[in-house]
């Protein structure tokens, strides 16, 4: 099992997430994340799925995407270099005045930032890879006792030159 | 010119050389009803079921290589459709199926007869969409047809809401299609060809297992002129069937859960399976890890995503079985196979399918399955045999025999019980001129019974052979098999006056219902029923001196018989049950 990023370009279309949502559960492929938003052409969107499956399932997802009449354009980001980011808001709640000093201890490490803040409690926004903000996650987890976690799945993208992988 | 959607839907229909269309009126339809009231060339075919119209589209689909038209209202109309529109998916049958819709702006109101068949149909159709906009109308109709008989073939779902079709608007319909997400695969890739012709002629025991896809795609003349040339032996499945003459010396059999035993052996001892058009379902393979397992692999297929899904391949090509198999046939020579072929003349020896027959078929006076299909192959040089699904397929594929003018229709992939009877309408109605046989079990016939008023309204001449024993039979078969002979929920004689779960049917058990006979006739069809055997010729003649009546024929079987050999599931498809 490996965990896998393909780009996906699909009709701007109602019931075309659907579809592709369904692929995944009607066929009991492991679907980690999946994000959509228009392109620049607004008639086509683009989806980031990330999966986590053996190569030959991941062959046969790759077939079944390309099968739909809704799907323009499957690309494959195993070995490729991409730059790849998941947006993650977490609050902490019911934090003391010395909570507040750690976190911005632990938001200058990870060089995210501390974008609102109330007596008790604070806002971090984390733009990583979805690994960086898992280990962020976990330190949060063990150092605050009420967290409000939203995460919005992994975007990528192409990279330019050849050797940056995040 | 502006003209209405309705009217642009009938235009769109002749354009697309639609000459006859299966339907089922309603509110959200009944404005199309209206157009076709003034299309005298496209003929309605008003069923008696949803479901019976879109399996009759199949068999019409299937028989003539045309696209299938449904035309049915929204809610339960449309959802009477899935269980057929999954059927044609599975086996890629070319259909497209317009229903009903309520007006857009009651879309997601929990209207009256709103269904969302859109999604409903999503994972069972080639494709589906809801026509939104009136200026979309024409396009979408046009790529529906296109979807549907391109590529590997499938049915299409066009929703159509009310207001939609009542709107006017344009009245072109389009020439050309472009779809930028749907580019159907043409070409043969010559080195891959060229990489599978050097795996054959080096075999020392070659194999071509051939699937649906090699009828589908017409190439029954060039695939048989291969074989011949090469000199390799040939399975099939049950949709491949026919592929090559069964009475052709290469041909071995069926392969899979009631293959026959050499062809079985063959595929589990060959060390090149060339396989065409097939997609390697688990009835085919048994235990998967042990199928074909000593050869190297290639498959053609017109669908990248049946490649490598259930086997791993060795040589893939994507490309449509004609013309793969016209490339093939320009480097074709004859490989030396003797030994090969000596080794599979004496599997079949070994166990023919006649030395197959359990003791309950060889004793009583009944009719048997077996002998009824040989009578047919007698009676009939030229047919479309449509089947429904169960014991009565398994025996047909058996021992039909066929060559270049027969047909087999039967649905493999899901299995349709109830398929049989609208099916051979359809295939009736798109060859006036040809004989059509059903065969069906005392189950399945009942599944889509309401149909016979349609063939007896359209004067259709069918032939229609029930195999009653009482029982579902083959899930009975499984239940005397693997379940200790607990017969639960498969007697079809039993009433609430029965002792519970008797076991064993007698002279003492209620009388079936219903009376097949009486029931043709109260349908205005003809109705034998046949308990000897030795009046299976008999009844067959009649039937087909018939020229506008259909007829049902009810043989009277066998409770105990069991389809032989039979591979149980999820075993390898050497260990075969051969007797019992």
């Amino acid at each position: 099992m490996k965990k896998r990023w393909i780009a996906l370009y699909v009709e701007n279309e109602v019931g075309v997430l659907a579809r592709i949502a369904g692929l995944f559960s009607g066929k009991s492929f492991n679907l980690e994340s999946l994000t959509v938003g228009t392109t620049a052409d607004e008639t086509i969107s683009r989806m980031t799925i990330v999966v986590n499956s053996n190569d030959e399932t991941f062959e046969q997802i790759k077939k079944q995407l390309n099968r739909f009449v809704e799907v323009i354009k499957v690309i494959d980001f195993t070995n490729v270099p991409i730059y790849r980011k998941e947006l993650m808001f977490v609050k902490i709640k019911n934090c003391t005045k010395e909570d507040r000093n750690e976190l911005f201890h632990i938001a200058q490490t990870f060089h995210v930032s501390v974008v609102d803040y109330g007596t008790n409690s604070a806002l971090v926004e984390s733009a990583q890879t979805e690994e960086r903000n898992e280990e962020l996650l976990a330190l949060l987890e063990e150092e605050f006792t009420s967290l409000e976690v939203v995460r919005g799945g992994s975007v990528a993208i192409e990279s330019i030159h050849k050797n940056r992988y995040d | 010119m502006q003209i209405q959607g309705t009217k642009l839907f009938t235009k769109a229909l002749k354009e697309e050389a639609v000459d006859m269309i299966f339907v089922y009126p309603g509110a959200c339809n009944i404005d199309l009803f209206d157009a076709l009231y003034d299309e005298p060339d496209i003929e309605m075919i008003l069923a008696r079921h949803e479901q019976g119209l879109a399996h009759a589209a199949d068999g019409y689909a299937r028989s003539s290589g045309k696209v299938g038209v449904c035309l049915v209202t929204s809610g339960p109309g449309a959802t009477n459709l899935v269980t057929a529109i999954a059927t044609a998916n599975y086996d890629s049958v070319p259909m497209v199926c317009f229903t009903g819709q309520v007006a857009t702006g009651l879309i997601g109101n929990d209207a009256f007869q709103e269904v969302d068949i859109v999604g409903i149909t999503k994972s069972i159709s080639k494709y589906s969409i809801t026509v939104r906009k009136r200026e979309d109308l024409g396009r979408i109709i046009k790529e529906a047809f296109y979807i549907a008989r391109s590529g590997r073939p499938g049915p299409v779902v066009v929703d159509l809401p009310k207001d939609v079709m009542l709107e006017m608007g344009e009245d072109r319909y389009p020439d050309t299609v472009s779809i930028r997400g749907y580019k159907p695969s043409s070409g043969v890739h010559m080195g891959q060809i060229k990489k599978a012709m050097e795996l054959l002629v080096n075999a020392k025991k070659p194999l071509f297992l051939i699937g649906g896809g090699v009828n589908i795609s017409h190439a029954r003349s060039e695939f048989t002129e291969l074989a011949n040339i090469m000199q390799i032996p040939v399975i099939t499945t049950i949709l491949g069937k026919g592929a090559i003459p069964t009475k052709n010396p290469l041909f071995v059999g069926n392969i899979g859960m009631h293959g026959s035993y050499a062809a079985n052996m063959a595929a589990s001892e060959c060390d090149v399976l060339f396989s065409i058009g097939t997609r390697f379902n688990d009835r085919i393979t048994g235990k998967i890890t042990e199928f074909a397992s000593n050869a190297k692999i290639v498959h053609i297929d017109v669908d990248p995503a049946s490649i490598s899904r259930n086997i791993k391949v060795d040589v893939p090509i994507v490309a449509d079985a004609k013309e793969a198999v016209k490339k093939l046939l320009e480097s074709a020579r004859t490989c030396s196979t003797g030994e090969w072929l000596q080794q599979i003349q004496a599997w079949k020896e070994e166990r023919p399918l006649e030395s197959m027959v359990n003791t309950a078929a060889k004793s009583g006076a009944y009719p048997t399955p077996k002998g009824i299909i040989e009578a047919i192959n007698r009676q009939f040089d030229s047919c479309i045999m449509v089947t429904d699904v169960g014991q009565n397929q398994m025996f047909t594929t058996q021992y039909l025999e066929m060559d270049e003018k027969k047909q087999l229709l039967t649905s493999g992939g899901l299995g349709t019980m109830g398929y049989g009877l609208p099916a051979a309408i359809g295939a009736k109605l798109a060859n006036p001129e040809e004989n059509v046989i059903m065969v069906a079990g005392d189950g399945g016939m009942q599944m889509n019974i309401q149909e016979m008023a349609t063939a007896v309204a359209h004067e259709l001449p069918l032939v229609l052979c029930i195999f009653n024993n009482g029982y579902l039979g083959m899930v009975k078969q499984w239940q005397q098999l693997f379940y200790e002979k607990r017969y639960s929920g498969t007697c079809m004689r039993y009433r609430i006056s029965c002792k519970e779960n008797c076991g064993k049917p007698g002279k003492e058990c209620p009388p079936y219902t219903p009376d097949y006979v009486k029931l043709a006739e109260s349908y205005g069809a003809n109705g034998i029923r046949v308990t000897d055997a030795g009046d299976v010729a008999q009844a067959l003649q009649t039937a087909a001196k018939s020229t506008k009546v259909p007829t049902i024929i009810e043989f009277i079987i066998e409770d105990d018989l069991i389809v032989l050999p039979m591979v149980k599931s999820g075993q390898a498809i050497n260990e075969m049950i051969l007797d019992c």
